[in-house]
């Protein structure tokens, strides 16, 4: 009953967000608060402290891309100002550092603001004040519903349609698996489970012959992966963070356990998770990847990664280039920067959604070939192709095409 | 069976780690009373520098020993810097003290060294032997070293003079005055013990769970278990405390795990295991509230 009224309330307050919030100016240039003929504001919050302080690096690399956007004379030729909050992790925090964002900072957008809880805590603020609340850091995948959520916006792609693309891979390669599965007991682990039991269908749940959780707090995952070898599974799917994911990875080399390894995309990460392991035993893992990996040696001379080693050199020279945070920060911050130049004059928050709404076919520097970002006004999911692939060596080595959302489904 | 086996070892393994972290509680609460939550962060710090010390060439062992030197110094500074004047403050800004040292080694080991897991390196050879399925060598090596330590704490505190005064300083502060003892210093030297032996408990944990700053928060909560449950005022005590919750955490999963695949009845899991270890903990304290082999102090008043 409570769940269908606050279904009610929201649906009504997506009504009124698109109502017009002004009649049109003549000028051309218009603006809402946060933008005007010198300077675009952007808001941001991120854990630089507390327990997820690991992504702080995101928001460090997106407000070291705005300094050089700034540095090459701006964007439409206004400086971006980039104010970023530490939340950390802390959903009633990240409440708090966003209305400063936007009543005492007046930004024009919210942009990735990192975790799924602190985006659920911020969503209907700034649906009911009608900021943009774009490219949020998390793959969940509630974030593209614009008809409830009209200034939501998601960017990577979901865990339920990762997930499910594992399983298909599953059963078109090895109908007969037996599966375990390694879950963090949270709302990020259930998504991906749930989609990888929607990629089975219910005739195959069946294969799913151990699943083990873990909390965040477990110091080790030994105890679960001990429980995954002994039920016979000769499939394994790491649903883990990058520490627990190395932990699993050698672990499963310790105890001798050799399964058909699935990895998350959340700890496809040579730097923080393979190399950690121990590349040896990493050997053979399946991935879905999204994005190229910078440190990975077959993308040495592509364009973007180049460009992306030029900027680290030179506005990021302390940081620890292994951390991926610093390839996501830099591909979601220039996916904001092409909405922003789409926009034009036009800086209303109304327009500054409308072209967020309307990507059509960018290629976000450090994306896979192949992979675009595509948005309409009923597709608020930007990225929706993953391709897999296999850890060879030091690199990946990508297999299969593009996977859609549409052929999951 | 042999899985039954292999939970017992591995929970043998992560006991250890409990117990190392729990005499390093031991150990200031012996010398200092108090119960100081930042225990585990000045660990994980330690631990940080024997990496860089590993990083910057240095073997191991030599590592390790330089970062034990400068841990115990870390400690005493920090108790003669920052507590010092609180020596006769109320517990609670005390314990509000300890929070602002967590959250300072925390920020401080993140701004330096980021927050991406690194490999930290295991001093024991990687060898297969009898057995070596079921546990690995650098486990046994933790458990040794656990044993070792304790002996050690143990020794310290039992013979040396040095290790009666320090009991007496933490103990009753006015009668060690009357009687000789430099109470100030014994409690700096308390601090500086504590640091070292979290210094030892961090380089053996490092291997197994990843060093990052936050290696230590979850392990801090299994140690003070391990250490209330044993006693916190017996090394000893405490160590089998850290063994047993390690034990019994991996047991009740294999358990309820075994009753839902037999029976089809799902009662405990992995999700429950320290819930469940835990509320065996309280059980234990309750029934004996100073812990297993803890010695219940009789006050005069």
């Amino acid at each position: 009953m409570t769940e269908l009224k606050r279904r009610t309330v929201i649906a009504g307050l997506g009504a009124l967000a698109v109502t017009p919030v002004f009649a049109p100016a003549i000028a051309q240039k218009r603006y809402d608060e946060g933008a005007n003929d010198r300077e675009i504001k952007i808001g941001n919050i991120m854990p630089y402290s507390g327990n997820a302080s690991a992504y702080g690096v995101i928001g460090r690399t997106s407000e070291a891309v705005m300094k050089m956007v700034n540095d090459a004379g701006g964007l439409n030729g206004r400086k971006v100002t980039f104010i970023t909050y530490d939340d950390g992790y802390s959903p009633p925090k990240a409440v708090e550092m966003v209305r400063k964002l936007v009543e005492e900072d007046k930004v024009l957008l919210v942009f990735n603001p990192l975790g799924t809880p602190s985006n659920t805590a911020i969503q209907r603020y700034l649906n009911q004040r009608k900021v943009p609340q774009l490219f949020v850091a998390t793959g969940a995948s509630k974030w593209g519903n614009p008809r409830q959520f009209p200034w939501t916006m998601g960017w990577q792609p979901d865990y339920v349609t990762e997930g499910a693309i594992y399983a298909k891979h599953i059963l078109s390669t090895k109908p007969d698996a037996k599966i375990g599965v390694l879950m963090q007991n949270d709302d990020y682990g259930k998504d991906y489970f749930n989609g990888f039991k929607q990629g089975l269908g219910p005739a195959n749940e069946r294969r799913i012959v151990q699943l083990s959780t873990y909390e965040v707090t477990d110091p080790t995952v030994d105890s679960q992966m001990i429980q995954l070898k002994n039920s016979g599974a000769d499939v394994f799917f790491n649903i883990t963070t990058p520490k627990f994911a190395a932990q699993a990875i050698k672990k499963a080399a310790e105890i001798a356990w050799k399964p058909i390894h699935y990895l998350n995309n959340v700890s496809s990460s040579f730097g923080s998770v393979l190399k950690p392991a121990g590349i040896d035993n990493a050997q053979g893992i399946i991935v879905a990847l999204y994005r190229k990996d910078a440190s990975d040696p077959q993308w040495v001379n592509s364009p973007d990664v180049v460009a992306w080693k030029a900027f680290m050199a030179k506005y990021m020279p302390n940081a620890d280039m292994r951390d991926d945070g610093h390839n996501y920060g830099f591909s979601v911050a220039h996916t904001l920067l092409q909405a922003l130049r789409q926009a034009g004059d036009n800086l209303t928050r109304e327009n500054v959604m409308k072209e967020a709404a309307n990507i059509k076919g960018f290629e976000a520097p450090l994306l896979l070939p192949g992979i675009k970002i595509n948005t309409s006004p009923t597709d608020f999911y930007p990225i929706q192709s993953v391709q897999l692939a296999r850890v060879k060596g030091e690199s990946f080595e990508l297999f299969g095409g593009v996977l859609s959302n549409e052929s999951t489904s | 069976m042999e899985q039954l086996i292999q939970q017992i070892a591995s929970g043998l393994a992560s006991g250890a780690i409990y117990a190392l972290v729990a005499l390093a509680l031991v150990m200031i609460f012996t010398a200092t009373d108090h119960l100081n939550f930042a225990q585990g962060e000045m660990a994980m710090f330690s631990t940080y520098i024997c990496w860089q010390l590993i990083q910057w060439g240095f073997p191991f062992w030599p590592a390790l020993g330089f970062t034990i030197l400068f841990s115990f110094l870390l400690g005493v500074a920090i108790e003669r810097v920052i507590l010092r004047p609180l020596h006769n403050a109320s517990v609670l800004s005390i314990v509000v003290v300890f929070i602002g040292l967590l959250a300072i080694f925390h920020s401080l080991a993140g701004g330096i060294w980021s927050h991406t897991i690194k490999n930290f390196p295991s001093p024991f050879p990687n060898v297969t032997f009898a057995g070596s399925g079921y546990i690995g060598a650098h486990q046994i090596g933790m458990i040794l070293v656990s044993l070792l330590m304790l002996f050690a704490l143990f020794a310290f505190f039992r013979f040396t003079p040095l290790g009666l005064a320090m009991r007496a300083a933490a103990q009753n502060p006015v009668s060690a005055r009357l009687v000789g003892v430099k109470v100030d210093w014994m409690l700096a030297l308390g601090w500086g013990l504590a640091a070292a032996v979290g210094a030892v408990a961090g380089a053996m944990v490092a291997p197994v769970v990843y060093l990052e700053p936050n290696m230590m928060a979850s392990i801090l909560l299994y140690g003070f278990a391990g250490a209330l449950v044993g006693g916190i005022s017996n090394p000893a005590g405490a160590v089998f405390g850290g063994f047993l919750v390690g034990v019994l955490e991996n047991l009740v999963a294999y358990f309820g795990n075994l009753t839902e695949k037999t029976f089809g009845i799902y009662i405990v899991g992995n999700g429950e295991k320290l819930t469940v270890a835990l509320i065996i903990v309280i059980t234990i304290l309750t029934l004996k509230p100073a812990g297993l082999f803890g010695r219940t102090t009789v006050r005069r008043v």
